[in-house]
């Protein structure tokens, strides 16, 4: 890709901050409706940072499986829990607000020192592959990175299965007052939610 | 294309704002979607540091490219599976507010 220096240093300005103020969103706003949306605006946008980094593919997977899966997903889950609840007070939330900005704070502060005062050995802009960065990936999968690959279908597989066991609803197969086999499906057991009153 | 234009600092700076957010929220949050949701803020900080630094250390074998999406896909299975938790959690409980998960508090 060859945009003129001006228009990058323009679209980086923009890309990032849309992330910043687009995350800032994410945790601050008051309905998480619009924190969802505006999580796949950050997702979007971190998207265009990839293609400003020369990685069609990396942007095109991140598209499809941030916005396209993680995304819906939250939204999914969202309208799957939204209940309007107070929220009980916790006693000395003021503090733990302060220690936990400060911490946040001094991990930017640290982290930021580091970014800029740290030498990195770059290497010569002439050797980049640019667009070609697809085929390596390709070929990175294949072979070097070829066991990590499958372990990471067999983890995806565990995963699924494992979202669908926790996420599973019991269905009653026998009809609790008479002891008859219930050939409607999915009724659910009169769901005592456990461990409630323990505290 | 030129990357001499924009430094890596800006994306290493970028990255670690977007990393401190998702602390914060992760530490604030009393939503526990959001608490997920922060999880995810910080697993994207982690990528657009390997992306840039796959794009700027080490242009070649672009290593960091392959990370990140190793790193996308495990981010993919942690979503499905926190949700996943995050609901039989709410069937247990009828309730969302992170406080009042506290079965295994000392």
């Amino acid at each position: 890709m060859s945009i003129a220096v001006t228009t990058q240093i323009i679209c980086f300005s923009i890309l990032s901050l849309v992330v910043i103020v687009g995350a800032l969103g994410v945790i601050l706003l008051e309905s998480i409706v619009y924190s969802a949306f505006l999580l796949g605006g950050v997702f979007m946008s971190v998207a265009g940072l990839y293609l400003l980094l020369n990685a069609s593919f990396v942007a095109a997977a991140q598209v499809l499986v941030y916005v396209g899966a993680v995304n819906v997903l939250i939204i999914f889950a969202i309208m799957l829990v939204n209940k309007k609840e107070d929220l009980k007070p916790i006693e000395n939330i003021k503090s733990r607000k302060i220690i936990s900005t400060s911490i946040c704070l001094t991990l930017l502060s640290l982290l930021i020192r580091v970014d800029l005062s740290n030498i990195w050995g770059l290497s010569d802009p002439s050797s980049s592959i640019g667009e070609e960065s697809t085929i390596r990936i390709g070929e990175h999968l294949f072979s070097d990175y070829l066991l990590p690959f499958e372990v990471a279908s067999v983890l995806l597989l565990m995963a699924m299965i494992g979202a669908i066991v926790l996420a599973r609803r019991d269905v009653m197969n026998k009809d609790i007052s008479t002891g008859l086999p219930v050939d409607q499906e999915l009724i659910e057991k009169p769901s005592e939610p456990l461990l409630i009153k323990k505290n | 294309m030129n990357l001499e234009s924009i430094p890596l600092q800006a994306f290493l700076i970028v990255s670690s704002i977007l990393f401190c957010i998702g602390i914060w929220g992760l530490l604030n949050s009393r939503n526990a979607v959001r608490v997920l949701m922060s999880i995810e803020l910080m697993l994207n900080a982690v990528n657009i540091n390997l992306m840039a630094f796959s794009s700027y250390v080490d242009n070649n074998l672009i290593q960091g490219q392959v990370f990140t999406i190793f790193v996308i896909t495990v981010a993919a299975a942690e979503a499905a599976v926190g949700l996943a938790i995050l609901l039989s959690l709410y069937r247990n409980r009828v309730t969302v507010d992170m406080e009042s998960f506290n079965l295994l508090k000392w």
